[in-house]
């Protein structure tokens, strides 16, 4: 686990404002996104644009990158996991008021 | 023993003499030494055990002649409260917060856990989440009586004090999520030099499953409950129908929490027993890593699963079908877990102690639970039993069935590590016989009176229930006498018990390695792992 950890680089500051750029660019499309009414479909464009943006804070500025393969595995599946909840919950809404 | 006197008499003083900056109470109280949070943690859990208990046996007793004792709205506040405590303060705190506290470091060759203080957090806001559950039984408009699952629309009408007792249950969710990011931690961070994850007792694989889910899904939980009062207070129309909410999304909240709940109670359990059936079978455990991964697929497909409880609320059919699908799926993991147990026994030497004798019933019991789970998991089936008694059964023999007798079996297990004494083996045996002999008269009863029709629920019944409930009734009284039966022998043999040796039952994971009780740091030299945990050949 250590000898690999020290082998990858640190994450610079470029990198960082690189990622807070697209971080900023992200929300831009969030709020653009709220303003097309696109009813229902608007929340799923939120969810992924969220979702991005989370996975950009997590992999670089909480430094996920540089965790051994096991915590990244782990962090797949809990995502997973509330992606599936979120898609069964809303497929059952979705159906119930169609 | 030679050796274990002398290695006790050069060893460092326990943990219990320890000096630290507090005296008397206050070194408990505010101790960030994760042995002593797990015994305060043991002591306030089996406490809100005792309450609890001692609130079924009353609902049993008005079941033998209803409105003799006991009023409806009494009947209604008690199942509530009943639900409440044994949910949210014993089965689900239960093994991670005490005995998972206690050794998880301990079995990985760590001195504490990752963040001891939030640790000690954790136990305060268990604490104050449980004095306001009691509190709220007595105060405001009288003792809850929505059930423990809170179900919208009737708790946000009614008049009794639900949202001071969802405040509680809100603290209680953040204590079991600081437990498990605690623990996450933790097995990341702290393992020995050496502990590969493979090379990990299964209790901390199962730990570390749990503790994923206790991350996970408690914050669903806290804000679910939060919307109910919310709603309560200002009556936004979130799940209330006549200001346009949705009384299902409040029960997939719900359940999307209170499901995989139930595998942060079992899964622990199932940790226990992993760690026992290879010591008193002196073999070396069958099949590690299908254990291993049984645990975080059961955690995994547990989140898939929560529509199973709401078969019959008005949820899409599509849904429904999915849901019963799925729910079959959820039964592999745990069938791979019980074939390995018992061919891990297979050909082993037997040694008929208590712990075994827990675990062994732990899985009789279990399988009961899970086989009628298959059934009312059933959708058509489901149609007819559900609301009934027959669920009533089912959950006592998964949740007190399955957890709490893999609980006691870890209580045995380990009670000479945590004390330096050991229980009077004779009396352990006669305790757990009288507790599986009431046990099974209590519950089993329970799923023939929902074949046959018996809601739960209910304060009063039709005359053909009547024998069937006083059997039952009697059943909790043979129960209560084990209970006393076993706690009394923990309690007297921490004064009367021999002195327990370093490792009494010929155990090979790291907790037996040190003396009984362990000294405040665990270790004095850090151990280097050179191999997997049970090794007996
Ligand atoms: C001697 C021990 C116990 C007795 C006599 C007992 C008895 C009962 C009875 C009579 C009911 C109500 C049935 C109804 O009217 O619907 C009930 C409900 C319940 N019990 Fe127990 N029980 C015991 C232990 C436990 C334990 C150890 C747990 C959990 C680990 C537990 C969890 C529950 C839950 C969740 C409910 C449902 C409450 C509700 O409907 O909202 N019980 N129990
Ligand atoms: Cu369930």
């Amino acid at each position: 686990m250590t000898e690999k950890e020290s082998q990858v680089q640190a994450i610079g500051p470029k990198a960082y404002i690189v990622v807070w750029l697209c971080l900023l660019a992200l929300t831009a499309t969030t709020v653009t996104v709220a303003r097309l009414h696109l009813t229902a479909y608007a929340v799923i464009a939120s969810i992924f644009i969220a979702t991005a943006k989370a996975a950009l804070v997590v992999t670089f500025f909480m430094h996920l990158r540089r965790e051994p393969w096991i915590l990244k595995i782990m962090l797949f599946l809990a995502l997973l996991a509330l992606t599936l909840i979120v898609l069964l919950t809303f497929s059952d809404v979705w159906i119930r008021y169609k | 023993m030679v050796m274990d006197n002398e290695a006790a008499m050069k060893a460092p003083v326990s943990f219990y003499g320890e000096e630290g900056r507090f005296k008397g109470i206050f070194s408990w109280i505010f101790s960030t030494n994760h042995k002593r949070i797990g015994i305060m943690y043991l002591v306030a859990i089996l406490t809100f055990f005792s309450i609890g208990v001692i609130l079924g046996i009353l609902m049993r007793i008005n079941l033998i002649s209803p409105g003799k004792f006991i009023s409806e709205r009494t009947y209604n506040s008690l199942f509530t409260i009943h639900g409440v405590i044994q949910i949210f303060l014993f089965i689900i705190p239960g093994i991670p917060a005490s005995l998972g506290n206690f050794f998880l470091p301990i079995l990985i060759g760590s001195r504490d856990v990752a963040f001891p203080r939030i640790n000690l957090m954790s136990w305060w806001f268990y604490m104050i989440g449980g004095a306001i559950v009691i509190l709220s039984i007595f105060t405001g408009g009288g003792a809850p009586d929505t059930g423990w699952t809170f179900y919208a629309p009737y708790s946000i009408r009614t008049t009794a004090n639900v949202s001071l007792a969802l405040v509680g249950v809100i603290f209680l969710g953040f204590s079991s999520i600081f437990t498990g990011l605690n623990f996450i931690t933790t097995i990341h961070r702290l393992r020995a030099p050496g502990m590969t994850f493979f090379r990990m007792p299964l209790f901390c694989w199962s730990l570390y499953a749990t503790a994923w889910t206790q991350v996970l899904a408690t914050p669903v939980l806290a804000i679910t409950l939060l919307l109910i009062i919310l709603e309560r207070a200002f009556a936004i129309g979130f799940f209330e129908p006549t200001l346009g909410g949705d009384p299902i999304l409040y029960e997939h909240m719900f359940w999307i929490y209170s499901h995989p709940a139930v595998y942060i109670m079992i899964l622990p359990a199932m940790g226990i027993v992993t760690e026992i059936f290879p010591v008193f079978a002196k073999r070396t455990i069958f099949g590690y890593k299908a254990i291993a991964f049984s645990s975080l697929s059961i955690a995994f497909f547990g989140y898939l699963v929560w529509g199973h409880h709401m078969f019959t609320s008005g949820m899409s059919d599509t849904a429904r079908v999915i849901f019963s699908l799925i729910t079959f799926m959820v039964a592999v993991p745990t069938g791979v877990k019980v074939f390995n147990w018992i061919a891990t026994l297979y050909k082993g030497s037997i040694q008929l102690d208590s712990p075994l004798i827990y675990s062994l019933t732990f899985i009789f019991l279990f399988s009961i639970a899970g086989l009628s789970g298959l059934i009312i998991g059933t959708l058509s089936l489901n149609l007819y039993l559900h609301g009934t008694y027959f669920i009533v059964g089912h959950f006592h023999y998964t949740m007190f069935g399955g957890a709490g007798f893999g609980f006691f079996a870890g209580l045995h297990y380990w009670y000479p590590k945590m004390t330096g004494r050991m229980y009077n083996e004779k009396t352990a045996k006669i305790a757990w016989l009288t507790i599986f002999i009431g046990f099974n008269i209590l519950y089993f009863t329970m799923f023939i009176l929902g074949l046959e029709g018996m809601p739960r629920r209910y304060f009063q019944y039709q005359p053909q229930f009547r024998t069937n409930h006083i059997i039952s009734t009697v059943g909790s009284w043979i129960l209560a006498a084990g209970l006393i039966l076993m706690f009394g022998n923990f309690i007297r043999s921490l004064f009367r018990g021999e002195k327990a040796p370093m490792n009494p039952w010929g155990g090979k994971t790291l907790e037996w390695t040190i003396p009984s009780p362990p000294p405040a740091e665990n270790f004095e030299k850090i151990p280097v792992i050179e191999h997997g945990p049970y090794k007996y050949e």
